[in-house]
C-alpha cells in the first residue's frame, strides 16, 4: 500500500506576509503563468437553499422585475428611500445588504455573475446541489465532487505539496464537492482537528501508532499526528485578523476567518470549502430589508472581512459563491419566492475581471423566461467552475473536471 | 527510529495464551482459526463485537450453534430491543400515523408564516420540535438495535441491506416520515427471505420511489399510456377511463416524462452491477416499465383524489398510476414485453433482473465484502453465487454458505476488516456493556465520526472497504471517540455497565492491561501496543495523594433527552454533543487510561 508521505520539513516553514511579492505582481504572473500557480487557492462557499440571485444582484433596470415583485423587489436606486439597490453599471445593482462587497466592486475585485446555474430542470435542493457539487448535472452516480477531482489530477504536481490541509471543509461531514479519492479533511472548527486527550495520553496515543506494523490504519494514524503537529504549529488560537478586519461572530463569519488563518499559515491549502443556510425563502423573504436581506448582511460582512483581512494575499485567492438554484421571477402568494432555475453567483480576487457583471442577461418577459416562470439560464456553472480550475489553480486537465461537458470552457470572468 | 514489524498480523499476548491450548480440534472442518479465533471471529463479523459474556456464551453453546441460531432470529428471544422499541413512538407508526401526528416542515414554515402572536409562534415552534422528533427516534432506534439485540447477524444484515438500498434522509423534508417504513417493511422481514421479494418491496416503497424520483417519471410525450386508472391526479379524466391515450404535450408548469434515475441505479447498484452487461438502452427500457409506479402524496390525502382511490390506498404509499405509465412495448435485457401492459411491466422487470445471473454474482461478491474481506477469495464468491441461482435468491442459504465456509475461517482474513465508524461506535459501546440510547446523542456522534445514520447522500450507500473509511481525518476522530468514551463522555458508558470487574482498580498495571486486552481487544495486542498500554502507572496503587481514590471512570452528566424536552434542532444539538463529548477531557489515569489506549489503537479499528 503506498501511501502519500507529506514533506515534514518545510511544509510547515511559515511564510511571513513582508516575504509575499507585491499584489500586482503576483496577479501578472498569475496570469502569464497560469500552470505554474503556486499558492493559489480557491475557496467555495455554498448558499443551501437556494438564494434569491434576482434580489442578491437586481435588475433595476428591468421594469418587468417591479411588475412581478410588487412587494419584495428591491427599490431602484436613488429612489428616495432610505435603502435601495447599490447600483453596478446603470442596469444591475447589489443588494444594500450587500454594501460591504461595494468596495471591493469598486476595486475592481468583485465579478458578479448573472442567470448561472445548472442545466439540470430539478427544482429540488438535494438534486440541485449533488449535481453543482459533483459537477455533473443530471448524472446521479458520479461518485466524486469536483473539487476533489481537482485535488486528485494534480496532486502529483511537483508544485503542489501533498499535505492533508490541501482540501479543507468546515462542515461536519465532507461535502460532496470535496468527495473522491484525494484525502481531505472536514472540520467543524480549527480547534476541533486536535487529539482530545491530557497530558501523557497524546504521546502514548501517537506511540501505537508510530510502532506496530507498517499497515494502512498505523500509516494514517502517523499522518494524522504529523498533520496535527502541523497545525499546531501554525498556532491557530492565537491568530488576530488583520488590516481591520471585522468578521461577524456568526458560524459562517467564523469559518471564514479560519479560512484565513489557514491560509496565512501556509499549510499547503488549495481548496477550502464553507456553507450556510437560510437562503429557502418561501414565505415573507422582504425586499430592502427583512429574512433575506439578514442573511446577506451576514455573507457580505464575512467575506468582506475575509478579503480584508487576507490582504495582498487575495493575489493568490478566489473566492467562489454559488447556490443550487435561483428562485422564481414572480414574488408568491406568500410575499417569498418558490425554487426557480438560473442564480447568481459572486467571483472574488485579485486576478478576477471585476468592475463587470458577467454573463448574458435572458430578460424577465414571459416568454423569456425558462419554463414561463424562471430566470433562464446563459451560463452553465462548468463554464465558471472550470475557468477558474483552469486559470487559477492550473488545473493540469479541466476537461476532466466535468466530464461530457461540451459547453464554452470559459466566461472570460478571470 | 521505531521498530516495524513486516506482516500485518498482530502478535498474540500472554493475556490471549490461556486459551492457545484450545486450537486443537480447529483443523476439522477445513478452517484454519484456532476455536478460540472463530469465536471471536463471528463475535465481530456476525455481530458488531462482543458484549460482555459474549466470548464464554458462544464458547460453550459452539460456534456452530451458534450461526445456526443467528440464521433463525425469530427463535432469539430479544427481550431488551422489545423494550426499547416500545418507548419510540414514532418508530414503530405507520407512515400514515406519523403524517397525521406530526406535523411536516411545510405546514410549520405555514404555521409560521400565518402566525399573528407570540402565542401562535410558540405554538408554531413546538410543531417543529413534534416533527423532529420522528428523526431523532429513527436514529436512536438504528444504533440501539445494532447496541443491544440478541439477534445480532439480523441487525449486521439490516445494516447491509440498508446501506446496500440506500436511501438519504436529507432528500426532501418529507423522507423522515418514511424511513422507519422502509426499514421495518422493506428490508427487514426480507434479509434472511428472498431477494426478488427484497427488491420487489423496495421497488413500491415511498423512500426508494422518492429518493430516486421515480414518482415522478412519466411517460415521455407522444408515447401511448393506459388511461385512466385508479391513480388519481396527473392527466386524470383526460382519456377516458380505462382506453389507452395518447401523453399531452407537457404543460409549461410541470415538469412531464421520463426520469431514469432509479432504473439506472436498480441495474448498476442494486442488482447486475455496473459490469453486470446492461446498455443505456437497457435503463430507458427499465425507466420506462416503471413508468406510473409512484407515491401518493401527502398533499393528496385529503383531496379527491384520496376519495376516489378508496380505503385501500394509504398516503404516502405506493400507487400505480395507469395514465403516467408507458404502455408501448419494451425490450428489457433481451425479454420482449409487449404493449398494453401497466404494473405487470415493472414486476417482470424485477423477475428478470432477481434471476439475472450478474445480480447473484454482485449480491454473493458485495456480502462476501462484508463479512469475509475486502477482497473476498474468488471460491467463496463463486459458491455463494451458485447458492443464489440454486436457491432463487435466498438469502439465509447464501449467508450461510458464506459464513459456514473454510474461507470464511481463514488465518488470512482473522481481524482484516476495517471497522465502518457504526462498526466502530457500536462494538465500542457493546464492549463497555452499555444499555441502547434513546436519545439520538450517540447516533449524533457516529455522524462525527463521519457515517450519519440515514446519511449518506449518493444512491451507492457507504463504503464497504478499508482504504475509503481510513485516512487522517477519520483516524483522529477515531481516537477522540475513543478517549470520550473512556473518558465517561459517551451515552451508556458508565461505570455501572464496566463489563471489568471493579477489584481490577487496585490491581497492577499488568493485570489491568492483560483484562483489558481481552475484553476490548479481543485477547490479542501487539508487543509495541502492549507496551504501550503498559507504559503508565495506577495512581490508586500510588500512596503519594489519593484525593482522587475515585479515579475511576467518570459518571457521565445525567442523560436528559435534550431533543425531546427542548425541541433544538438536531443539527444544533449534534454538534452540542459532539463538542461535550470530545472537549475538555480529563486527563485519564490508572484504567480509564488503559482502556482509552485500547479503544484508539490501531487493533481496535479492526474486526
Amino acid at each position: 500500500m503506498q501511501r502519500r508521505i507529506f514533506l515534514k520539513s518545510g511544509a510547515f516553514a511559515l511564510v511571513t506576509m513582508g516575504l509575499s511579492p507585491s499584489f500586482l505582481r503576483r496577479t501578472v504572473l498569475g496570469m502569464e503563468l497560469p500552470g505554474a500557480a503556486k499558492g493559489k487557492v480557491l475557496i467555495c462557499l455554498f448558499q443551501r437553499g437556494a438564494a434569491d440571485a434576482l434580489n442578491v444582484v437586481v435588475p433595476h433596470g428591468d421594469d418587468e422585475y417591479y411588475r412581478l415583485r410588487p412587494r419584495i423587489a428591491v427599490p431602484r436606486p436613488k429612489s428616495g428611500g432610505t435603502a435601495t439597490a447599490l447600483d453596478l453599471d446603470g442596469f444591475f445593482g447589489l443588494h444594500p445588504s450587500l454594501a460591504p462587497l461595494e468596495p471591493l466592486w469598486k476595486r475592481g475585485l468583485l465579478a458578479p455573475i448573472h442567470a448561472v446555474g445548472s442545466p439540470s430542470t430539478t427544482r429540488s435542493h438535494f438534486d440541485a446541489q449533488d449535481y453543482m457539487e459533483s459537477g455533473t448535472p443530471d448524472v446521479k452516480g458520479t461518485s466524486s465532487g469536483w473539487g476533489n477531482r481537482y485535488l486528485a489530477t494534480c496532486g502529483t504536481c511537483e508544485e503542489h505539496k501533498p499535505t492533508p490541509f490541501r482540501g479543507v471543509s468546515f462542515t461536519q461531514q465532507t461535502p460532496r464537492i470535496m468527495q473522491g479519492s484525494a484525502e481531505t479533511v472536514a472540520m467543524n472548527s480549527l480547534e476541533e482537528f486536535s487529539v482530545r486527550a491530557s497530558g501523557t495520553h497524546v504521546q502514548r496515543l501517537e506511540q501505537l501508532y508510530r510502532t506496530g506494523s507498517a499497515d494502512l490504519v498505523h500509516g494514517a494514524g502517523e499522518e494524522m499526528f504529523d498533520a496535527v503537529k502541523m497545525l499546531r504549529a501554525a498556532n491557530p488560537q492565537q491568530y488576530q485578523p488583520q488590516n481591520g478586519a471585522a468578521y461577524p461572530r456568526s458560524q459562517f463569519g467564523t469559518r471564514l476567518r479560519q479560512i484565513a488563518q489557514l491560509i496565512k499559515s501556509d499549510v499547503g491549502l488549495e481548496v477550502a470549502f464553507a456553507d450556510v443556510g437560510g437562503w429557502d425563502t418561501h414565505v415573507n423573504q422582504g425586499g430592502a430589508t427583512g429574512q433575506l436581506a439578514q442573511r446577506l448582511d451576514d455573507f457580505s460582512q464575512s467575506i468582506a472581512a475575509l478579503v480584508t483581512d487576507l490582504g495582498d494575499r487575495m493575489g493568490d485567492v478566489v473566492i467562489l459563491t454559488m447556490s443550487e438554484f435561483g428562485r422564481m421571477a414572480r414574488e408568491n402568494g406568500n410575499a417569498g419566492t418558490d425554487h426557480g432555475h438560473a442564480g447568481a453567483m459572486f467571483v472574488i480576487g485579485g486576478s478576477v475581471k471585476g468592475g463587470k457583471v458577467h454573463g448574458k442577461w435572458p430578460g424577465l418577459q414571459r416568454e423569456q423566461l425558462f419554463e414561463g416562470r424562471d430566470l433562464a439560464l446563459t451560463t452553465d456553472f462548468r463554464t465558471v467552475f472550470g475557468e477558474v480550475a483552469a486559470k487559477h489553480l492550473g488545473a493540469a486537465d479541466p476537461a476532466k473536471l466535468f466530464p461530457d461537458f461540451k459547453g464554452p470552457r470559459a466566461l472570460g470572468v478571470l | 527510529m521505531f521498530t516495524r514489524l513486516l506482516a500485518c498480523s498482530v502478535a498474540v499476548s500472554t493475556a490471549a495464551s490461556a486459551a492457545a491450548g484450545q486450537s486443537m480440534s480447529a483443523v476439522q472442518n477445513g478452517r484454519e482459526q484456532t476455536a478460540d479465533q472463530q469465536v471471536r471471529h463471528v463475535l465481530s463479523r456476525l455481530a458488531f463485537g462482543p458484549r460482555p459474556g459474549d466470548y464464554e456464551r458462544v464458547r460453550v453453546m459452539g460456534v456452530d450453534a451458534w450461526i445456526q441460531q443467528q440464521l433463525y432470529p425469530d427463535r432469539v428471544a430479544d427481550p431488551t430491543v422489545r423494550q426499547f422499541v416500545s418507548q419510540l413512538p414514532t418508530y414503530t407508526a405507520s407512515i400514515a400515523e406519523l403524517l397525521a401526528e406530526y406535523p411536516r416542515p411545510q405546514q410549520v414554515q405555514q404555521q409560521m408564516a400565518r402566525a399573528r402572536t407570540a402565542a401562535d409562534s410558540m405554538m408554531a415552534r413546538q410543531m417543529g420540535a413534534e416533527g423532529r422528533v420522528v428523526n431523532a427516534e429513527l436514529q436512536a432506534a438504528r444504533v440501539g438495535r445494532a447496541v443491544a439485540s440478541e439477534r445480532q447477524l439480523e441487525e449486521v444484515l439490516v445494516d447491509f441491506w440498508l446501506n446496500h438500498f440506500s436511501v438519504f434522509s436529507g432528500k426532501n423534508a418529507q423522507m423522515r416520515y418514511y424511513l422507519a417504513a422502509y426499514e421495518r417493511e422493506a428490508i427487514r422481514p426480507h434479509v434472511f427471505g428472498k431477494f426478488r421479494d427484497m427488491v420487489g418491496a423496495v421497488a413500491k416503497s415511498a423512500a426508494m420511489l422518492i429518493y430516486l424520483d421515480n414518482f415522478q417519471s412519466q411517460a415521455e410525450p407522444g408515447r401511448t399510456t393506459l388511461g385512466v386508472g385508479p391513480g388519481g391526479g396527473g392527466a386524470a379524466g383526460r382519456g377516458g377511463r380505462g382506453g389507452r391515450v395518447t401523453m399531452p404535450p407537457p404543460q409549461p408548469q410541470r415538469r412531464a416524462g421520463l426520469n431514469e434515475n432509479y432504473a439506472r441505479e436498480l441495474l448498476e447498484l442494486h442488482t447486475l452491477g455496473v459490469d453486470g452487461g446492461y446498455t443505456q438502452q437497457d435503463v430507458i427500457e427499465v425507466a420506462r416499465a416503471f413508468t406510473g409506479w409512484s407515491v401518493l402524496p401527502p398533499e393528496m390525502g385529503n383531496g379527491r383524489g384520496n376519495q376516489r382511490l378508496g380505503s385501500a390506498v394509504v398516503q404516502g404509499h405506493f400507487v400505480f398510476r395507469p395514465q403516467a405509465h408507458d404502455a408501448e412495448p419494451k425490450t428489457v435485457l433481451g425479454t420482449r414485453l409487449r404493449a398494453g401492459r401497466g404494473i405487470e411491466d415493472g414486476e417482470q422487470v424485477l423477475d428478470i433482473v432477481a434471476k439475472h445471473p450478474s445480480t447473484a454474482r454482485y449480491v454473493a461478491t458485495k456480502l462476501a465484502t462484508r463479512l469475509v474481506a475486502d477482497e473476498p477469495p474468488t471460491s467463496v464468491v463463486d459458491r455463494a453465487a451458485e447458492t443464489f441461482r440454486r436457491t432463487d435468491g435466498d438469502l439465509r442459504e447464501v449467508v450461510r454458505t458464506i459464513v459456514t465456509s473454510p474461507e470464511f475461517f481463514a488465518n488470512s482474513v482473522y481481524r482484516a476488516k476495517v471497522k465502518s465508524p457504526f462498526e466502530l461506535a457500536v462494538s465500542a459501546l457493546r464492549a463497555v456493556g452499555a444499555p441502547p440510547d434513546l436519545t439520538p446523542r450517540t447516533a449524533q456522534l457516529i455522524a462525527t465520526l463521519g457515517q450519519p445514520v440515514f446519511g449518506r447522500q449518493t444512491p451507492d450507500g457507504w463504503p464497504e472497504t478499508a482504504d475509503e473509511w481510513i485516512n487522517t481525518g477519520s483516524i483522529l476522530n477515531r481516537i477522540n471517540f475513543g478517549t470520550a468514551l473512556a473518558a465517561g463522555r459517551v451515552p451508556g458508558a458508565t461505570q455501572q455497565n464496566w463489563p471489568l470487574p471493579l477489584g481490577l482498580r487496585r490491581e497492577p498495571r499488568e493485570v489491568q492491561v492483560d483484562a483489558v486486552i481481552a475484553a476490548f481487544l479481543g485477547g490479542e495486542a501487539s508487543p509495541e501496543t502492549r507496551a504501550v498500554l503498559m507504559s503508565g502507572s495506577n495512581p490508586l496503587l500510588d500512596a503519594v495523594t489519593v484525593d482522587s481514590v475515585d479515579t475511576g471512570m467518570r459518571r457521565p452528566p445525567p442523560v436528559v433527552d435534550t431533543a425531546r424536552v427542548t425541541g433544538v434542532d438536531p443539527m444544533v444539538l449534534r454538534q452540542a454533543a459532539a463538542g461535550r463529548a470530545f472537549q475538555q477531557l480529563p486527563a485519564l489515569e490508572g484504567l480509564p487510561q488503559v482502556v482509552g489506549l485500547a479503544l484508539g489503537s490501531p487493533e481496535f479499528q479492526r474486526r
